[in-house]
This record gives structure tokens, sequence and C-alpha cells, in this order.
């Protein structure tokens, strides 16, 4: 069984973030005693006020920052090791695509770099592209598109190397409504094809309930965790668990937890 | 799909404004110039006859073409040569500008060392310079060539600088997180992000090249570039040749309006898929 179907509790685990700490030059405490373990399936979204250090977290797990204590270990490895350029899919709140490259291309990124010719790979190049629904537009410039399909696109070039972990910084915040939440059922509905394991950064409850089996809020100054949720209810999640009753409990419970991380800021 | 109808909906009265408007500026942009081309000619020529302008003051346009047509051996190999001389300028300054920019983008060592430099050489004017060069290089040619070379090599090396460091900071992430070596960074990232920079700094370089090669060649003379066509009209007008003089003239104009067609078409068809700048007004 992939292991986003198992139970919470009996997921084999990915990544451990253990008393984490990143002051920066100039004394801003971005995260203070982060612990956070991540396992195989899980959908972890990581709530919190704007200056939270969110996107500091995302950082240290990439490796483009060094914590300046703690440690973040991958498992199988024995903390030192490096991890694959595989290992790691990412998309930003912009689509960050390359303007002059075609949407095909745009996605091949990821193994261009590795040194894999087109032609090996163009099967899972349009395999992908279909998942996200933007075969027709393989051909497209990103100018071309609109906000919706470029950030279909940037997911798609996350996904394509089929990455053990794939991180996301507010990706659908810059949206309009309508389609940050047709995103959504097509984020859970690819999650229900490929079982990725994902941490999400969000500053909307709403979303982070809707998306998420686990919800990590966050306070800012200094930046920490303050307390994790679990959303309990079943996958798929279709737009009836929007309206359920059980979506709003669970709102209010990540709403609540919100209010306390933003008045203890204060 | 009620829009695809055949018949066009009835305008209303703002929109069939605006689109008399639009028709009537997109004629006016080539009919006006012109207009002002021939009115400018047939002033010119009325002006010449009716006051009797002696020749040697003010030739008048139609002996200006018979001057063309008469000399056009001359003025062809005349154009020959400055072209060569200004092509030739312009490709060392794209590959000098572009390498220096590379090289300056790589490491930040060498671009605060020579930057000052480079400014330094682009702020004196060339004028200044060219007699110098005729003094230290034994090829006249050399010295013609460095003498536009210098002119032209400057807008090609700040804009790619520029270009080059126009990068997207996310895809720079991206491409780290990606272990993307040096190399693939530059031909993958930096280069197609410095090539609309590039292009604009081609179109200032190609008339910088041209001005170049005219310096050039009357600072140095016959000797470094053969009988160019600056030589040709500061020849001419030794001799009081005014009629050659502003056939020459002419060329030389013509010659910078091509280079910079040729430089906009250039920059047109390696951008006009992808880059904003290059979209046409939408719809
Ligand atoms: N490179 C940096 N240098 C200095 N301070 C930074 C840097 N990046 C982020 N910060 C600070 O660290 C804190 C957390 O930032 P960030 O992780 O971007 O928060 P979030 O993504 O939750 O909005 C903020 O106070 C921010 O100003
Ligand atoms: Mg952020």
């Amino acid at each position: 069984m992939t292991p986003f179907r198992q139970p919470l509790g009996q997921r084999p685990e990915l990544l451990r973030m253990a008393q984490v700490e990143k002051t920066f030059h100039g004394g801003v405490i971005a995260l203070r005693n982060m612990n956070l373990t991540v396992n195989e399936g899980d959908f972890i979204s990581l709530l919190g006020p704007s200056g939270c250090g969110k996107s500091t977290a995302l950082k240290l797990v990439t490796g483009l920052m060094q914590p300046t204590s703690g440690r973040i270990d991958w498992a199988g490895e024995d903390g030192a090791g490096e991890k694959g350029a595989g290992d790691l899919g990412v998309v930003f709140q912009e689509p960050t695509l390359m303007p002059w490259a075609r949407v095909m291309d745009n996605v091949y990124l990821p193994f261009r770099i590795r040194g894999v010719p087109f032609a090996e790979v163009r099967d899972e190049v349009l395999e992908v592209l279909r998942l996200v629904g933007l075969e027709k537009f393989q051909r497209a410039f990103p100018r071309e598109l609109s906000g919706g399909m470029k950030m279909r696109v940037s997911i798609a070039r996350a996904l394509v190397t089929k990455p053990r972990l794939i991180l996301m910084d507010e990706p659908f915040a810059a949206l309009d409504e309508i389609t940050r939440f047709k995103l959504n059922n097509d984020l859970l509905a690819l999650r229900e094809k490929i079982g990725c394991t994902v941490i999400f950064v969000t500053h909307s409850v709403f979303e982070s309930v809707f998306l998420s089996d686990r919800v990590v809020v966050m306070a800012a100054r200094p930046g920490r965790v303050i307390e994790e949720l679990t959303v309990d209810a079943p996958y798929p999640r279709s737009e009836a668990f929007r309206t359920s009753a059980e979506y709003a409990r669970y709102c209010r419970l990540a709403s609540n937890a919100l209010h306390r991380a933003t008045g203890e800021a204060a | 799909m009620s829009v695809t109808d055949s018949r066009t909906p009835p305008l209303d009265h703002e929109e069939a404004a605006r689109a008399r408007r639009e028709q009537v500026l997109r004629i006016a942009k080539w009919t006006l110039p012109s207009l002002v081309m021939v009115l400018t000619l047939l002033g010119w020529h009325l002006y010449v006859t009716l006051w009797e302008v002696p020749h040697y003051i003010l030739p008048g346009p139609l002996l200006v073409l018979d001057k063309l047509i008469e000399d056009w051996d001359l003025l062809w190999a005349a154009t020959l040569t400055t072209g060569r001389l200004t092509l030739l300028a312009l490709v060392f300054a794209i590959l000098g500008g572009a390498l220096l920019a590379v090289a300056f983008t790589q490491s930040k060592w060498i671009e605060m060392s020579f930057f000052p430099y480079a400014v330094i050489l682009q702020v004196t004017p060339v004028v200044a310079i060219a007699p110098l060069l005729q003094i230290y290089l034994d090829s006249p040619f050399v010295a013609a060539l460095l003498c536009a070379w210098i002119v032209a090599f400057f807008p090609i090396l700040s804009n790619t600088t520029v270009g080059l460091k126009s990068t997207d900071r996310n895809l720079e992430d991206l491409y780290t997180i990606y272990g993307a070596s040096r190399w693939q960074r530059l031909r993958y990232l930096a280069a197609p992000s410095a090539l609309p920079y590039f292009l604009s700094g081609l179109k200032i370089a190609g008339g910088l090249a041209l001005i170049g090669a005219v310096v050039a060649e009357f600072v140095i003379g016959r000797a470094g570039t053969g009988l160019g066509l600056a030589s040709t009209l500061l020849e001419a007008s030794y001799r009081f040749n005014f009629g050659r003089l502003y056939a020459a003239l002419i060329l030389i104009s013509l010659m910078g309006v091509t280079i910079f067609a040729v430089m906009s078409l250039i920059s047109h068809l390696a951008l006009f898929r992808w880059h904003e700048s290059a979209l046409k007004k939408d719809g």
C-alpha cells in the first residue's frame, strides 16, 4: 500500500527537523527550536502569519541555507549524506518559468540539468503535462498561458522527477479565488494518483484544512511552531468537503490556533 | 461562441471613433514622413534654382542625384570599404563585449578591477584617442578598427552585464536545488535572460560602430582604411565637389538606417515568440 493511504501514525519517516534554529545576520530570529517530522505520504501545511519563518523552514529543507543550529536528517542517511537532485520538487509563489522556453522545455529542466537527453524522458514529461491537464499546451510559451496554467506548469516541473518531497511556498496566493479552488481540487486529485509527500506553505486557514492531513501552526518573532493539528478527514476530498460541518470544525480549530499564534506574538 | 457571429455587431460611437483614429494613425505613420521628405526636396530644389545658389555652396538635389549616378563606381567601392570596417568593428565589439560581460558576471573581482576602465574608455572622446592609436600601432587598419571598436563595444558590455545579472532569483534557487553547474547556469539561465538586453545593446552598438568607422576615416585617413565614404566626403570638401560630398553623406546616412533596420529585425526575430517587449498590442 502506498504510504499516503496508510493512517498517519504508520507512515515511514522521511525527514526530521530537530531543534532547528535560524538567526539571520542582523539578529532576526527567523526560526527557534523547530521540530518537525515529515513522513512519507504526509500532506503538511505550514500555516502562519507572514514573517513567521515558513519560507525559511522550506529553504532549510532544500539546503539553500544551513541552520544556525539543530539538525535536518533525511531517512536512510547518516545525517551528513547529500540528497540527490531527484529528491525535491519546489513550487514558488510565482510560477517561476523560463519565458524563453516552451512549456515542455520548462518541465524538462530538472532532467536537462542532470544531463538526461530529452528523448529519454519525453514520455515522463508528456505524462506529467497530461496529469496537470496541459498536454495541449506543451509547445506554448509561458506568456501565452493564464496565471493558473503557468502554476500548473510549475507543479508539473516539480513532479516530473517523482521527487520524495515536494515543497510549495504559497503557490496559489497570487491567484484569484476561483482558480485557487480549482487548483486545490486538482492538487488533491494529483496526490490520489501519484501519492506524493508535500509541505505546503500558506496563510489561508481554509486552504490548509482542505488540503492537508497535518496543519502546523506557526507564530512570528521569533518564528516557531505553536501547535499541530491533525485533519482526520478521509481523502479523496471533494468540493462537498468544503461545505461539510467537519470542515467547518477543523477550520475553527485552525483559526483559533492561528489567533493564539498572532495573539502571542503581539 | 456568439462573438464569432458572421455579422459584426454595430460599434458604438466611441468605439467607431477609436477605430477611425487608429486607421488614420496607421496611414499617417508612413505618409507624413514621406510628405516631409518630398516637401524638403522640393523646397531645396526651389531655393537653389530661384535664388541661383552656386553649386559649390549648396548643390541642388538633382545635381546630387547626377553625382550619385556619375560617381557610382567610386561611391559604391567606398561604401563597401566603410561597411567592411563597420561590420568588423561590430563583430569584435560583440565578441569582446559579450565575453567581458561573462567574465564580469562570473567574478566580482574581475568586474571591480576592470569596470571603471571600461567606463573611462567609453567617456573619453574617441577623436582624442585616435591619433594616439595611429602613433602606437604599426598598422593603420588595426588603428582604425580599434578606434571603431572602442566606440561600439561599451553598450554591448554594459547591457549584457546587466542582462546576465537580471536572472530571476527563484530560478537561480531552483538551479541550485537541482545541482546545476556554473556552465549550465550560464548556458540555460543567464544567457537567455540576457538576450533582450544584449540585443538592445546591439542596436546601439551598430550605430556607434558606423560613427567609430567615420571618425577613424577622418582622423586616420586613407592610409588605414582605403577610400571609405567618410574619406571620400572629406576629399570632396577639399575640392569643393559638393555634389559628391552630399552623395557620400546620403550614403553614410543610408548605411546607418540599414544597420539599424537589420539590428531591429534580428532583435525581433530572436524575441518575438516569448518576450514581452516584442508583444504586439493585444487583440
Ligand atoms: N535573507 C534574509 N536575511 C535577513 N532576514 C531575513 C532573510 N530572510 C528572511 N528574513 C527574516 O526572517 C523572518 C522570517 O522570514 P520568512 O521565512 O520569509 O517568513 P514567511 O515566509 O513566514 O513570511 C522575517 O522577519 C524576515 O524578515
Ligand atoms: Mg514566505
